[in-house]
């Protein structure tokens, strides 16, 4: 049995696409200079038998933007926020109707990659749509 | 209001264009857009939109000013956007062309001022789309049922998509037809089929006997990495006269130009060959355009 410290003010993601831990971690920012605790379990067991993956994140509060980038990579995710090493505020991601300031547009020929604008992307047809270059990507493209 | 892309407008607005367009080119209407200037900003070559863009804002009574890549602070290492927001206090609409996709949908959301894209990477070039809905409409007095055919590199041309788009919307039959490895983007033909059901017809073999419009494009040799091959597809592809005998009487040919050797040139002169034509009804679809986004 995996067994993990509890963490005393931060957010653990739960139920995280199996591989996609490492993924979360990245675009949350988390790298070698995070300076508190974090722990990032990898196909885990779940409850209906299937494997997960868990971040623990020790002071950091993750927010309703950064809920939107994990979405894009594991919809099915659930942040916790912790407080006082309880459970404060139980959501799930979503995939949002409008993405905006989130992911990057995987066409290299938009104008978002080579001048300093906010990006933009609204659902279309099971995918995202670049608001400028048109394009239409999975959600898993933009981040 | 601005015109960024034919996903912008709807089939009325279209066909208001397409009518204002009619009455222009009949001499019934002339739009008055005197005292107003037009800024036209190609970052790119072009030869007919930003002619055919000051031409017709010099028939609507507007005064035009250029601007240059070449010669403009660009070459200091201005920006895009230092660019496009200093241009814009030096007219009342702007027409422009950028090698970057999304750059005018970008101008348009930081601009005030009415934008026209003429044309931004490979992803739209709306103008030209209403030309050749225009020169379709008035060759053939409609657009439904009719049968198109695309023949060319329909994976880069950025008037192919929007032309399809166009088509699907008005309800006409699409038969591309492009060399291996240059055909349309798959995906972009499915959401064109979700949004109208437009059932398209591929090959890669040059047909066009049952077409009603061929609109032909180039096929550029640098898509190739062996030029003999780049040869061999291209003379495989171009529109010959003999060709021609197995294809409908009334049949139309349309290019958005420049043609380099894709048609022969003997059919230049042959009651079929429309790209000309299209080419000058640029002058009264943009001055409608421009009366549209100046109103």
């Amino acid at each position: 049995m995996l067994k993990v410290d509890t963490i005393e003010m931060g957010t653990v993601v739960d139920h995280i696409k199996p591989g996609k831990g490492g993924k979360v971690l990245e675009v949350l920012g988390i790298g070698e200079k995070y300076p508190h605790r974090v722990a990032l379990m990898m196909h885990v067991s779940s409850k209906k038998g299937k494997t997960k993956d868990i971040v623990k994140i020790e002071g950091k509060i993750v927010d309703q933007d950064a809920a939107n980038i994990i979405a894009l990579i594991s919809p099915g995710a659930t942040i916790n926020i912790i407080k006082n090493e309880k459970v404060e505020k139980k959501f799930n991601v979503e995939l949002p109707e409008e993405l905006e300031g989130v992911g990057t547009c995987p066409n290299p020929n938009c104008i978002t990659n080579s001048e300093d604008t906010v990006k933009r992307f609204r659902a279309d047809d099971g995918g995202y749509r670049c608001h400028y270059c048109e394009r239409l990507f999975k959600a898993e493209e933009l981040v | 209001m601005d015109l960024i892309s034919i996903r912008d407008l709807d089939k009325e607005k279209i066909e208001e264009i397409l009518d204002l367009t009619d009455e222009i080119e009949a001499g019934k209407k002339k739009p008055d857009l005197s005292g107003r200037i037009l800024a036209t900003m190609f970052f790119e070559p072009s030869t007919r939109t930003k002619l055919s863009f000051q031409s017709a804002a010099m028939r609507c009574g507007m005064k035009v000013v250029d601007f240059s890549p070449e010669t403009s602070s660009l070459k200091k290492g201005e920006s895009f956007m230092d660019t496009i927001k200093t241009v814009e206090g030096y007219a009342d609409a702007i027409a422009m062309r950028h090698a970057k996709e999304g750059s005018a949908r970008l101008a348009a959301d930081v601009l005030e001022k009415p934008v026209v894209n003429g044309g931004d990477g490979g992803n739209q070039h709306p103008t030209q789309t209403l030309i050749d809905l225009y020169t379709i409409r008035k060759s053939k007095g409609r657009i439904k049922d009719l049968n198109v055919t695309l023949l060319g590199d329909l994976k880069h041309a950025r008037t192919m998509r929007s032309l399809v788009y166009g088509l699907a919307l008005f309800g006409a039959n699409v038969t591309l037809v492009a060399p291996k490895g240059l055909e349309m983007d798959k995906r972009y033909l499915e959401e064109v089929n979700k949004k109208f059901g437009l059932e398209v017809k591929t090959g890669n073999a040059p047909d066009y006997s049952d077409a009603d419009v061929l609109y032909v494009c180039r096929i550029q040799a640098e898509r190739f990495a062996d030029p003999y091959e780049a040869q061999r597809v291209q003379e495989k592809f171009r529109v010959k006269k003999a060709d021609l005998k197995g294809a409908k009487e009334d049949l139309i040919i349309l290019h958005p130009l420049p043609k380099i050797n894709e048609i022969e040139t003997s059919i230049d002169d042959m009651p079929q060959a429309k790209y000309f034509q299209q080419a000058h009804y640029g002058i009264p679809l943009r001055m409608a355009v421009l009366d549209t986004v100046l109103r």
